[in-house]
């Protein structure tokens, strides 16, 4: 049996979606903007698509806006907040664990004469909402803090922001990376949340690969916003101008669809919880496993330190059609900054591992991989030191 | 005749073969065929020091083509070239306008002629006096320099047409690939062994490889970045089998049985030995390593002589003398570098110890081995050793 546990790198496709992708590339292959009726078929795909994200974020279709995935949602979010928003001030707030995609356009921005302040986290793995409070200044004119770390599943105060905002009189703009989050975290709605732009994707919720969304508070008119952000890409009139180019209409359907399917994010939640639990029971009868999660964190991730290093256990389990991460990226020098900003010793960093879980996650998987993980622990010799 | 336009390559070193130059020639000629047969259909003729590849109608990238013939062993340049009618008002019309956008680039230029033709009717001085004066009138920007020119402008009459080119560029140099035998090179992954086995490809060697996977302490992707290497050093030397050995047993028995400090020497004795082995089955007559004197503990001068015990086979280490910026600048050239840089594991860095011997003692060394069921543990790896082919990339 597969038993894949790498589910916050990406699901497999549930049956829904991949219908819904191979309908729209057989059948309603039209262009969503063309006038006859071939092509609103295509539109009626993108509208049916666009209320299924809209219900699950609590918020309106209109709020929602398609793109390629997670990395260009956080990258019209960060760059285009800050080409929208530079006459306001220049301070940019992050926090240090977020993803690549926005600490990258947060450091482009920095050799465009932006500050940049990345918020550390504490050994837990969370940004202290006294720190975002402390680093909001008037000057500030972006916070971007995800609503889960894709490494340790640590839930960060983001519903804190918008106080710290308010109090500082700053003209911030709120972005709040939720990949990891949607669908999965309870509670994930971006009004209530006083959250202004919300990044989610579509494959980390059994979707496709290509297809994503970013959530803009008031929705977005060229010129005319409540929130400033400004599109990146240039072109149609599709997606508002914030994201021209014709749809990819079959990825939007699979995304759609794939948010249709999943299960209620309460109901999940109790069933990952039991899975969680599960895992760290067994866990605790193994000797020399420590936790890295905080006991608060995200149910569906489970990051561990085994004591073997990393990259021969991942081989070792993958050889039994066991797939789970490393914590770590890779080996050799490239050790995680989300482990090292909470300040893990090396040893633990170099034998990191992620487990994530989705729904449809068994227990029987997690006993595959604890007895996988045993047997790991006896077999793989490490240097005698 | 038809314009036509051809890459030349010069022959390097062969040139001062005696009576066996035919073969070398033959050797070039059938590597390059290899070569550029991914291009479409060529015709090839030989003489006086240089290769004519002709195109066929089906030939879309000439310019991708003289890339390739640049990584051919044995040819020291090379250049594309207009082949045209030995008539010198064919030349004098056609040399402006083929070389139009280099005459414009540059400020100086001289032109060189050849006449291995002596019934052409114009001397090669007079060629050039000809063929300067035209062009100097065509662009008046530029100016003669006969000692450092920008551009060579040059017409070359040979028996059966008249070949005009521009300057030529430098080729792979060498010795054509499997003109001077077959070895094996030990490769893991890292920087130095693809510069290894390029530098012996050069002087004519056919490679085989040998590389020890180490599952589950080294990856797939590791195995991955080795076929990749070699698919770049391909390019030069044509295809490559690659002799992929299951070393876990091996390296975990040294692990679990031997004193630490040996780890690195141990395991090398046995990779040599077992590559010694597969490199008798597939009659390569030396072995090959990316070595260089006092790089790492196992490559101390005593370390070294431990290695070479070990094996009866030549042993060749092209990078011996080499300084690592040295061996990285050639990396860089082959476009191994920035693979070789991967972070996987491979199975040097697997157990590494932490004070590795650099003084070795043979005996002690001897006696580290005799804890172990060598003759078993290399049987067992040689029969459980997978062999595939890997094809230029």
């Amino acid at each position: 049996m597969e038993c894949y546990l790498d589910n916050s790198a990406t699901t497999p496709v549930c049956a829904e979606a991949a219908e819904a992708v191979s309908d729209a590339l057989l059948h309603n292959w039209g262009n969503p903007s063309s006038l006859y009726r071939k092509g609103m078929q295509a539109e009626d795909i993108l509208i049916s698509a666009r209320e299924a994200i809209a219900d699950r974020l609590y918020c309106r279709p209109e709020e929602v806006f398609f793109t390629s995935g997670g990395t260009e949602s956080n990258n019209i979010a960060i760059l285009g907040t800050a080409s929208a928003m530079r006459r306001y001030g220049s301070r940019i707030v992050i926090s240090s664990v977020e993803h690549s995609s926005v600490e990258e356009s947060a450091r482009t921005l920095e050799t465009q004469g932006f500050e940049v302040v990345r918020l550390p986290v504490g050994p837990d793995g969370i940004v202290p909402a006294e720190a975002i409070a402390r680093a909001v200044n008037r000057n500030t004119i972006l916070v971007s803090v995800m609503a889960v770390n894709n490494e340790v599943g640590a839930i960060q105060p983001v519903q804190q922001i918008r106080r710290a905002v308010r109090a500082a009189g700053a003209p911030a703009v709120i972005h709040c990376d939720a990949v990891q989050a949607f669908g999965k975290l309870p509670g994930l709605r971006p009004g209530a949340m006083g959250v202004d732009l919300m990044s989610v994707s579509a494959h980390k919720v059994h979707g496709p690969k290509g297809a994503g969304a970013l959530y803009v508070r008031g929705g977005y008119k060229k010129g005319g916003s409540s929130v400033r952000v400004s599109p990146r890409t240039f072109g149609g009139l599709q997606e508002g101008t914030l994201r021209p180019g014709t749809e990819p209409v079959p990825a939007i359907a699979g995304f759609g669809a794939a948010v249709r399917a999943l299960p209620d994010t309460d109901e999940a939640f109790v069933h990952v919880s039991q899975l969680r639990d599960h895992l760290l029971e067994g866990l605790a009868a193994i000797d020399g496993i420590t936790v890295n999660s905080p006991p608060d964190a995200l149910p569906y991730i489970v990051n561990i330190s085994t004591g073997v290093n990393s990259e021969p256990m991942m081989n070792f389990l993958s050889r039994r059609e066991i797939y789970v991460s490393s914590g770590s990226a890779c080996a050799k020098g490239h050790k995680s900054r989300v482990l090292r900003s909470m300040g893990l010793p090396d040893a633990a960093i170099a034998s990191a591992l992620r487990v994530s879980f989705s729904h449809e996650t068994t227990h029987a998987m997690i006993d595959m991989f604890l007895d996988a993980l045993a047997d790991g622990k006896r077999s793989i010799r490490t240097a005698r030191r | 005749m038809d314009m036509k336009e051809v890459i030349l390559l010069k022959n390097g070193e062969i040139a001062l073969k005696g009576l066996n130059r035919r073969s070398f020639e033959d050797k070039m000629i059938k590597n390059l065929r290899y070569r550029l047969s991914r291009f479409g259909s060529w015709q090839f003729s030989a003489a006086q020091s240089t290769v004519t590849a002709i195109p066929g109608d089906d030939v879309a990238d000439l310019d991708a083509a003289a890339d390739a013939c640049g990584k051919v062993f044995g040819f020291v340049g090379y250049s594309k070239a207009l082949m045209t009618d030995k008539d010198m008002d064919v030349i004098r019309a056609v040399t402006g306008d083929y070389l139009e956008d280099a005459l414009r680039a540059a400020k100086t230029f001289k032109v060189c002629a050849r006449r291995a033709d002596k019934k052409f009717p114009f001397t090669s001085p007079e060629i050039c006096m000809e063929m300067g004066g035209v062009l100097l009138s065509r662009f008046p920007h530029l100016s003669v320099d006969v000692h450092n020119p920008d551009l060579t402008v040059n017409i070359e009459v040979r028996d059966r047409a008249a070949f005009i080119h521009g300057n030529q560029l430098k080729g792979a140099g060498g010795l054509p690939t499997g003109s001077a035998g077959k070895a094996a090179v030990l490769i893991s992954g890292g920087i130095d062994s693809p510069v290894a086995a390029w530098m012996m490809a050069k002087r004519g060697l056919e490679i085989e490889a040998v590389h020890f996977a180490s599952p589950p302490y080294t990856s797939e992707r590791a195995e991955k970045k080795v076929h990749d290497l070699l698919g770049r050093v391909a390019q030069y030397s044509g295809r490559i089998r690659l002799h992929v050995v299951p070393f876990t047993e091996l390296q975990e028995a040294i692990r679990d049985n031997c004193p630490e400090e040996l780890f690195t020497i141990l395991m090398r004795r046995y990779m040599m030995r077992i590559a010694q082995t597969i490199a008798e089955q597939n009659d390569c007559g030396a072995l090959i390593t990316g070595e260089s004197v006092g790089q790492v503990a196992s490559q101390t001068l005593y370390a070294l002589a431990c290695t070479d015990e070990a094996v009866s086979m030549p042993v060749f280490r092209p990078l011996i003398g080499m300084d690592k910026n040295e061996v990285i600048e050639i990396s860089r050239r082959i476009d191994t570098f920035e693979l070789s840089i991967l972070p996987y594991e491979d199975c040097c860095t697997v157990f590494t110890p932490k004070h590795p011997r650099t003084h070795p003692k043979l005996y002690y060394v001897q006696q580290a081995e005799n804890l172990l069921e060598s003759e078993r543990l290399c049987s067992e790896a040689i029969a459980g050793t997978r062999t595939l082919t890997i094809r230029a990339h």
